[in-house]
């Protein structure tokens, strides 16, 4: 695997629900900045689990309990305000979610509106664009900015979430199989976003699609009944897998 | 409603091929046609009646203008004229009454609902629910009397506007806990976590995220409460007691629609009042409820 700069690091990480059903099993990867890392693996394998677990949203659970340590920057994020860190971590989920209360526009600087931070006219302008050309999102909508986000299509609606979590500018964004429920159309979209993405932002993207893994990806995590199997570059991962388990998810014996 | 009825009816003959199921069908079908039937008519015999009855008292000066007197009412009916007043002091009760109880159960029924929404599963929770429950089921006339035991007695040393609005959101919390609960879990879960997700203090999620998008459910439920405390007489008569006047002093006693009624009742001469009265409240509480259904189902359709 590329050894440039890491921007995360999980350090022998468990994440049990219930107290004893361990959903990840120790887990220890460095995560590689300005890259787009993917996590696969089988349904139930525990993606969503560690994905949530980078930004803290899985202690919206009340039956979890985390062992371990994830560090942006050296530092442990268990011993942060999880408000600090979800600015920094954003996240998209798997189902677009724009606010249905809100506008195109509100939805973009959501962020701020929802933290009470006030921007000037003029700078709620240049941000509302500014993210929304970085989700190529502007020519499609800006003549509709104040009609209610729930209006667009599956895939334009996924990019306007890619475009809530932009605002604060985090360093890093979480996907949660952002396209599932997209056709393939609106996929490329986003798969061609996120490698442009990736210039300024680090990336993790949870996904069950191998190909989607393949396209963009630059180094792929394969998780199995909690435990990470294997973590590589993804290039040396789908031509020369080292464990069997890896070759046989991307063979298709399994998940 | 006929016509759904009648396709309804078509569909079933129009499916059924066997001549026993058939009549059993039929059988069953003519049952719950006639019970309906019976039902739509008592619903139209209501209206008809206070329509009917009510429509020629119906004047400018049925609002404007407070109950009458007997001894005018006696002479108007002696000559066979209209019995002149209105029902002003009743109205203007009624609505300080319940803008009053609504204000009082409104922020406690939607912050109770909202603890119960966010916290589903925990025992306090639940003993909340229960406890909302038993409340819904306390009769009103008990809610009269420990209400006139509290503010009447000890807190405005007599009948009082006070004493009536508590009496009446006491009768409103259960409802609005209720439909607040309800309407909460309406709202997707994502989109609470997209809230969170952006670094949204738990606070401001509840304020910006949950209650807008839940906003036309709570304004259902809130409206339901209304319609459903307005025509309440018992609890009034043992904590407002009614004036002959208009009344805005919170410390003082209050008229109400219902209250006139049965004021109405009471006095041989007024007879005729009865019907207007009954028919504006009506009237009235068959407004909120359309007004609620066309909110929930605007809602739906988004
Ligand atoms: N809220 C929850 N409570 C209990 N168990 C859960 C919960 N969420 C997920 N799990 C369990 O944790 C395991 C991992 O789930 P998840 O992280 O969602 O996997 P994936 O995203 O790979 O499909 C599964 O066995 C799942 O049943
Ligand atoms: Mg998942």
């Amino acid at each position: 695997m590329a050894t440039s700069t890491s921007i995360l690091s999980i350090e022998d990480l468990s994440i049990a629900y219930d107290r004893d059903k361990y959903a990840v099993k120790n887990v220890t990867a460095t995560v590689q900045k300005n890259a787009i890392t993917a996590i696969m693996g089988p349904s139930g394998c525990g993606k969503t689990t560690l994905l949530r677990a980078i930004n803290r949203m899985h202690e919206l659970y009340p039956n979890i309990s985390t062992e371990g340590k994830i560090k942006l920057y050296g530092d442990n994020i268990y011993e942060m305000p999880t408000i600090e860190l979800r600015r920094k971590i954003g996240m998209v989920f798997q189902r677009p979610n724009p606010f249905p209360t809100m506008s195109i526009y509100e939805n973009v600087i959501a962020g701020y509106k929802l933290n009470g931070i006030h921007l000037k006219r003029t700078e709620r302008d240049e941000i509302v664009e500014s993210t929304l050309r970085d989700v190529t999102l502007w020519d499609e909508v800006k003549n509709a900015l104040h009609k209610k986000g729930t209006f667009l299509s599956g895939g334009q609606q996924q990019r306007l979430c890619v475009a809530r979590a932009l605002a604060f500018k985090p360093e890093i964004i979480l996907l949660d199989e952002p396209t599932s429920a997209l056709d393939p159309v609106s996929t490329a979209k986003i798969e061609d976003l996120l490698v442009e993405l990736k210039k300024h932002y680090t990336i993790i993207l949870v996904t069950h699609n191998m190909s989607q893994a393949a396209r963009i990806s630059d180094n792929s995590m394969f998780m199995y009944l909690g435990e990470l199997i294997e973590y590589e570059d993804t290039k040396t991962m789908f031509t020369n897998p080292k464990d069997p388990r890896t070759e046989g998810y991307l063979t298709g014996k399994f998940g | 409603m006929d016509s759904s009825i009648l396709q309804k009816r078509k569909k079933i003959i129009a499916t059924t091929h066997f001549g026993a199921r058939s009549f059993k069908n039929h059988f069953f079908f003519g049952i719950v046609l006639l019970l309906s039937l019976i039902t739509i008519s008592i619903v139209f015999l209501i209206i008809g009646t206070l329509v009917v009855k009510g429509y020629h008292q119906i004047n400018w000066s049925f609002f404007t203008q407070v109950a009458p007197d007997t001894f005018d009412a006696m002479m108007a009916n002696a000559s066979g004229k209209i019995i002149p007043g209105g029902i002003l002091n009743g109205i203007t009760g009624t609505l300080l009454l319940v803008g009053l109880a609504s204000v009082i159960a409104i922020p406690f029924g939607i912050v109770i609902g909202i603890y119960l929404y966010e916290n589903a599963t925990k025992r306090y929770a639940n003993v909340i629910r229960d406890i909302t429950d038993v409340l819904q089921g306390v009769p009103s006339i008990v809610v009269g009397l420990i209400v006139y035991l509290w503010v009447v007695v000890d807190i405005t040393k007599g009948y009082s506007v006070l004493a009536g609005s508590v009496a009446l959101a006491i009768m409103m919390l259960p409802l609005i806990i209720r439909s607040t609960e309800e309407s909460m879990k309406m709202v997707p879960t994502t989109l609470k976590e997209a809230a969170i997700a952006l670094g949204t203090p738990y606070y401001k999620v509840i304020l910006r995220v949950l209650i807008p998008s839940s906003f036309s459910g709570l304004i259902t439920g809130v409206l339901l409460a209304v319609s459903r405390v307005m025509g309440e007489t018992a609890p009034l008569l043992l904590t407002t007691l009614g004036n002959s006047s208009v009344n805005w002093n919170l410390a003082k006693p209050v008229s109400a629609v219902p209250l006139l009624i049965w004021q109405f009742y009471n006095d041989p001469n007024m007879v005729n009042l009865i019907w207007s009265s009954s028919l504006f409240l009506m009237g009235f509480v068959l407004l909120l409820n359309i007004l609620s259904k066309w909110i929930a189902a605007k809602k739906s359709i988004q």
